[in-house]
């Protein structure tokens, strides 16, 4: 491995200037259960890593009135181990929990899943059902980008060189709101995403109509995508198994799969279709649950 | 739970659990495995490796790599010796020793990806692998052989121009096909025509890699002296020291190996990879250089399990009674020839009584790393394809399968295809284990949801084991513990269960019995630890030994008590004089005496034990769960039945038959290799190679039944391999049964069921 | 190559109790640091890249793959290994059970079982079967199935000295 420098930083302002220093010869480390594999195997060199658990707003996540602020390094266990943000973002916790092992999972981080922008990513499709939003900083000061969109193709996104992804930001949910994240994998643990679906929903008052919903796909496009289509199919329907199945035959559609040693086309098809009522239907009962509370 | 066959021989050691001898340093980290060696002056290696699956080496430059700050040695093949055209016999595997030359280094051409084309020996691991970058290899890329179709294709790119092909004896000149041999006993095809059921299928299955979790290293030493000094984690020490001294030129006693602990082998780790580049590296920089291997090579560049195709064709008569089978059965051996098709012909039928055989074997070379030993070699490959057929014959004319297989059974007495007959077998017991069983007995139950169906699968599975060569040290000290020194390496509690055998003979607590595992210039000529062979054979000569020692012991009896040396008794631990009432010694109480009766005792016992190792059949039963909207599956239960012959430490016995179901259940749903045209793994890492994690496998149930082996003083069956053999059938039987389509092709993967039951909905 | 060679990080933390001070290359993994720098060569290398776990540390209480980690990250932190895990003189009942149960074959990912299942131990000391395949795996084991790892922990579970309430926690 070609040699680099661990930078330990401690405010944004350090981050950055490393990261100005070094332009695309460096990179920030969150968890490393991605960039240090890839560093090993020879994907590409750097000549620093810029460890950003020390930055505060980095490695802070914060409940609010306004939403949940989850710093870019805070390892998932922080966010499936607090009770209210697990009662409050079931469809995160989701995704947190089954990211890796537990080993994994006291490293890796939604901050870090998002950089390395896989298009297998667990973390990004239920930040996308959510309207999450990215916090940006760089030498000019910090900007707020959505999810959707942040990725731009495997491995590649928004930011600049001199820019690290500071936290995101999840919106509160309005009542009535459910969310759920399933992937399918050929093992139960330990592996990537053939497939990934976060579907979320928001029912009407009286609980029999669905008021707004947003689908997200993974593993089945160059980035996790949203399948907005679906999701509109939904708009005024109950929350059927027959809705369901049919958002699942849009998304389907949406998806521009590729055959790959992990799957291929049509089996992906296949679950898109699945996962995609599946979820909706976990959702469905989470949002009905969460109004009955 | 141990099935009861008949009235036994008491043990008094034999068929306890104690604990193993060698489990505390493992439990506290103590145990040093091949990674571990630390000696002065180490230095590190890296290995450089070809991107490409065939190609010829154009030209290597290790200039550069050579003047780089740290780097110590560069080596190519230009730094070994041409190895003379010779046999090498490593026990399970049995290699050319320029083929075993060429494997670790290539010389003219690259044959699979992964093939080292150079090392470097530095001052640390990172600035060898640095140095590796600075070589400059130039390559004639040419096009690949990846399928069996393809190697067998008229005008196909040959692996080796050199090659000569053996065609039942014929000689074949420019073929990719190394050798194809073919058994017959009676007229298959008259077989056929007094046949009502006939089914005959075409399996596919992928090559599959042993997954241990240690990957190769090698640390050697080449003293200026010309003694050369490998320390590594092998199943074969005395193998390596064989093969090294075939590929370097050395006579063999100027090599030591030593085995450290393995951390898993499987068959694996029988031939040799980075030995003889460390030790090349060690003779060109003076100092002791280590190699470890990165995960993604082991994957490229190590022996895993032949895939292949395999089409077997059965016939019953009315009632049920198999009337003629035949088998193909073509396996690729990957870079250079020997993937056990022998062994696969030995197993393909050898659980069935069948008077009208036919075997043929094709051992056929493609550009992907030379296949290995994997647990029972060659057997579950070929056996997939006998059971599901034999599963199918059963749904066809509407017989149980495990009546099918009573009726069938191949005994005492019965011709295996490959000529040999059988002795005192188990193979009917097993069976009746398993319909004796309470899983057996269990209704399927309904499945947990509506998307998902269930369905059970049974299979039957053989491995012959080998017997061989090995030695086994005793010394008594005078507190009347004994000293045993083997060769063989400890792979899963072999000390144990070797030492337990010993302290049987002896009429002392396994305890007792100190093993040690040494090196090859410590103790006698002792085969690899593989083929269900180290506790069998090398307890075999632990018997042997222990037996002097007794013999010894009673003379010394007969000295203390000034009594003739007939008249010493030895039971139950203790010494008695069968004339003088009283006179009573325990084999600690005469273990102190020894000093003033002639002195310390040490004795040893070698065997040689000719044929097979006597033979273990195993039978499994298998619940799934499938997904049919996905094409996940679930194993909801699994019994193992199996004949141990006499399991001398139960716990490691069930253990064995344990870790084989679960490497079966990984090969039967996920494992492979994703090979593209190019040759090249696209899996190649522990993330997508997919092996079973500790949520994907429910309890094994195990059965031991005790079927005692006649060539073992104790009974004893080598017990390590069979379990593997009969899980991808039983998986593929249970799908069967759940869902109505038949999974030919392994692994049986989501995508792949999806697939069946989609063209089944189609038709 | 060019550049001037990288100065090695000095590295403060604690391992299995006592202070540790050490030099490593920034660039270099805890686990080639605790294996090469500090000779502690009971944390074992499978595969280098998070996915067996046979590397498994904890680092202020929590298991993490330490081939995954950096040496430097562990500056100020609190690592424990294998080596750490038995009271001195004796076994921890992990280990007890771990030999008891014959839950080792060849035992190279023991130490990376043992080094997991302690964390578990010390988080959910009722955690049930489920909870414990599903708290290991991130742990390969090639050997033994599984079923008798599974075996010991429960066993060690049971022979703490206060059990309490058996619960089913998952994450």
């Amino acid at each position: 491995m070609h040699p680099f420098r661990y930078v330990a930083a401690s405010s944004i302002d350090e981050a950055v200037a490393v990261l100005r220093e070094h332009g695309a010869r460096a990179r920030c480390l969150a968890g490393g259960t991605d960039i240090l594999v890839q560093l090993r195997g020879g994907r590409y060199e750097l000549d620093a890593l810029v460890d950003v658990k020390g930055v505060p707003e980095a490695s802070a996540m914060r409940l609010g009135r306004a939403g949940l602020d989850i710093g870019a390094a805070v390892p998932c266990y922080r966010i499936y181990e607090d009770a209210k943000v697990a009662a409050a973002y079931p469809g995160i916790v989701d995704a947190a929990s089954l990211i890796g092992g537990i080993q994994i999972q006291s490293r890796a981080s939604l901050g870090g899943n998002l950089c390395n922008a896989a298009p297998s990513a667990d973390g990004i499709g239920p930040l996308l059902v959510h309207d999450a939003t990215v916090v940006i900083a760089g030498p000019t000061g910090t900007r707020t980008v959505p999810v959707d969109g942040f990725c731009t193709a495997p491995g590649s996104t928004v930011l600049d060189d001199d820019e690290l992804v500071v936290s995101v930001h999840v919106p509160r949910p309005p009542t009535r709101f459910g969310a759920a994240y399933e992937r399918f994998i050929p093992r139960n643990e330990m592996d990537i995403a053939i497939v990934g679906v976060a579907s979320s929903l928001v029912l009407d008052r009286s609980g029999k109509r669905i008021e707004s919903a947003r689908i997200a796909l993974a593993s089945v496009a160059p980035t996790p995508i949203v399948a907005s289509k679906a999701a509109a199919s939904l708009i005024g329907e109950p929350p059927s198994e027959e809705a369901f199945r049919a958002a699942g035959e849009i998304a389907a559609g949406e998806a521009s799969p590729i055959d790959d040693m992990r799957g291929t086309i049509d089996q992906r098809r296949d679950l898109v279709r699945v996962l995609t009522r599946r979820t909706l239907a976990l959702a469905a009962q989470r949002a009905s649950a969460g109004a009955a509370r | 739970m141990t099935s009861k066959t008949e009235p036994k021989r008491k043990f008094r050691v034999v068929g306890t659990r104690p604990i193993r001898h060698d489990g505390w340093d493992k439990v506290l980290g103590r145990a040093a495995y091949g990674a571990d060696v630390k000696l002065p002056g180490l230095v590190h290696g890296a290995v450089l490796r070809s991107p490409h699956a065939h190609a010829r080496i154009v030209k290597i430059d290790t200039a550069k790599a050579e003047k780089a700050p740290g780097v110590l040695a560069v080596m190519t093949a230009a730094d070994m010796p041409v190895a003379a055209s010779q046999v090498l016999d490593l026990g399970e595997e049995v290699t050319n020793a320029t083929y075993a030359s060429d494997r670790v280094m290539a010389r003219a051409k690259a044959v699979y990806n992964g093939h080292p084309v150079a090392a470097v020996a530095a001052v640390d691991l990172n600035t060898a692998l640095e140095a590796l970058t600075l070589i400059d290899v130039v390559y004639e890329v040419l096009t690949p052989v990846v399928t069996i179709e393809q190697a067998m294709a008229p005008g196909a790119p040959l692996v080796h121009d050199d090659l000569v092909g053996d065609d039942i004896g014929e000689r074949v000149e420019h073929t990719n096909v190394a050798e194809h041999i073919r058994y017959e006993v009676g007229d298959p095809e008259a077989g056929f025509a007094e046949a009502s059921t006939i089914v005959e299928l075409e399996c596919r299955l992928s090559r599959a890699h042993q997954g241990y979790i240690e990957p190769q290293t090698a640390t050697a030493f080449w003293s200026q002296d010309g003694k050369l000094t490998v320390w590594t984690s092998t199943q074969a020490s005395f193998g390596q020291r064989d093969a090294l001294a075939g590929v370097l030129m050395r006579p063999v006693s100027s090599i030591k190996v030593v085995p450290m602990e393995i951390g898993g082998g499987f068959g694996g780790k029988i031939g040799i990879y980075l030995e003889p580049l460390a030790a090349v590296l060690s003779r060109k920089c003076g100092r002791p250089v280590k190699l470890v291997m990165e995960r993604r090579a082991v994957f490229d560049a190590t022996g895993p399990a032949p895939g292949g195709i395999v089409r077997v064709k059965m016939g019953v008569d009315d009632k049920g009674l198999i009337t003629a089978a035949t088998a193909d059965i073509r396996y690729g051996a990957g870079a250079y020839p020997g993937a056990q098709i022998n062994p696969a012909s030995v197993c393909v039928f050898a659980s069935y009584r069948i008077a009208n055989a036919r075997v043929d074997g094709y051992d056929i070379v493609i550009n992907l790393s030379k296949t290995s030993a994997y647990r029972a070699p060659g057997a579950p490959q070929a056996t997939f394809a006998t059971e599901t057929v034999v599963d199918e014959i059963c749904r066809r004319i509407g017989m149980d399968p495990a009546e099918f297989r009573l009726l069938n059974a191949s005994k005492e007495g019965d011709r295996r295809v490959d000529g040999p007959a059988f002795p005192r077998i188990g193979n009917v017991e097993v069976v009746e284990a398993i319909k004796g069983s309470a899983h057996y007995r269990s209704k399927l139950g309904p499945a947990s949801s509506p998307a998902k169906k269930r369905g059970r699968g049974m299979a039957s599975g053989f491995w012959q084991g080998i017997g061989g060569k090995s030695t086994v040290t005793i010394s008594v000290n005078n507190d009347g513990v004994v000293s045993l020194i083997e060769g063989s390496v400890d792979i899963g509690g072999t000390r144990a269960s070797i030492a337990m055998q010993a302290a049987e003979v002896l009429g002392i607590a396994a305890e007792d019995v100190h093993p040690s595992v040494v090196d090859t210039d410590s103790i006698g000529h002792t085969d690899l630890t593989a083929g269900s062979r180290t506790t069998y054979a090398t307890g075999a000569a632990a018997i042997k030994a222990a037996e002097q020692v007794v013999e010894e012991m009673k003379n010394r009896a007969a000295l203390a008590w000034e009594t003739d040396a007939g008249n010493v008794r030895f039971e139950d631990g203790v010494f008695s004089n069968a004339v003088a009432k009283g006179q009573r010694l325990t084999f600690k109480e005469l273990s102190g005496k020894l000093g003033a009766t002639g002195g310390q005792i040490s004795t040893t016992g070698v065997v040689n034990l000719r044929g097979s190792g006597g033979g273990s059949f195993a039978a499994h039963l298998v619940d799934v769960e499938v997904d049919t909207e996905t094409g996940k599956v679930e194993i909801l239960r699994y019994t193992a039945a199996q004949d141990a012959g006499k399991a001398v430490h139960p716990a490691y016995v069930e253990g064995q038959m344990e870790g084989g179901a679960v490497q079966g259940i990984g090969w039967a749903l996920n494992e492979e290799y994703v090979v593209g045209d190019d040759g090249v793994m696209q899996n190649a890492s522990f993330l997508d190679y997919r092996m079973p994690t500790t949520l994907d496998v429910p309890t094994i149930e195990t059965i031991i039944v005790e079927v005692p082996n006649e060539r073992h003083p104790f009974g004893v069956r080598g017990i390590g391999e069979t379990g593997i053999v009969p899980p991808m059938p039983a998986i593929s039987n249970a799908l069967r049964d759940a869902l109505g389509v038949r999974l030919t092709e392994l692994p049986m993967k989501p995508g792949r069921i999806m697939a069946a039951l989609k063209a089944q909905a189609a038709s | 190559m060019t550049q001037a060679p990288i100065a090695k990080a000095h590295v403060r933390c604690e391992l299995n109790g006592q202070p540790v001070e050490f030099l490593a290359d920034q660039h270099m993994s805890l686990l080639e640091a605790l294996r090469e720098v500090l000779d502690m060569t009971g944390t074992k290398e499978g595969c280098n890249d998070g996915n067996c776990g046979a590397c498994t540390v904890t680092m202020d209480g929590r298991i993490v793959d330490s081939c995954l980690v950096l040496a430097p990250e562990a500056d100020g932190r609190r690592l424990e290994t294998i080596e750490g895990v038995a009271p001195p003189g004796g076994l921890h009942p992990l280990q007890q059970a771990f030999l008891e149960e014959a839950a080792l074959q060849c035992g190279i990912c023991t130490p990376g079982f043992l080094v997991a299942a302690k964390a578990l131990l010390e988080r959910e000391p009722a955690a049930d079967e489920h909870r414990i395949r599903h708290w290991l795996a991130g742990n390969l084991c090639r050997c033994t199935g599984y079923d008798k790892i599974v075996r010991a922990v429960l066993r060690a579970e049971a022979e703490q000295p206060k059990p309490r309430a058996r619960r089913s926690g998952t994450a």
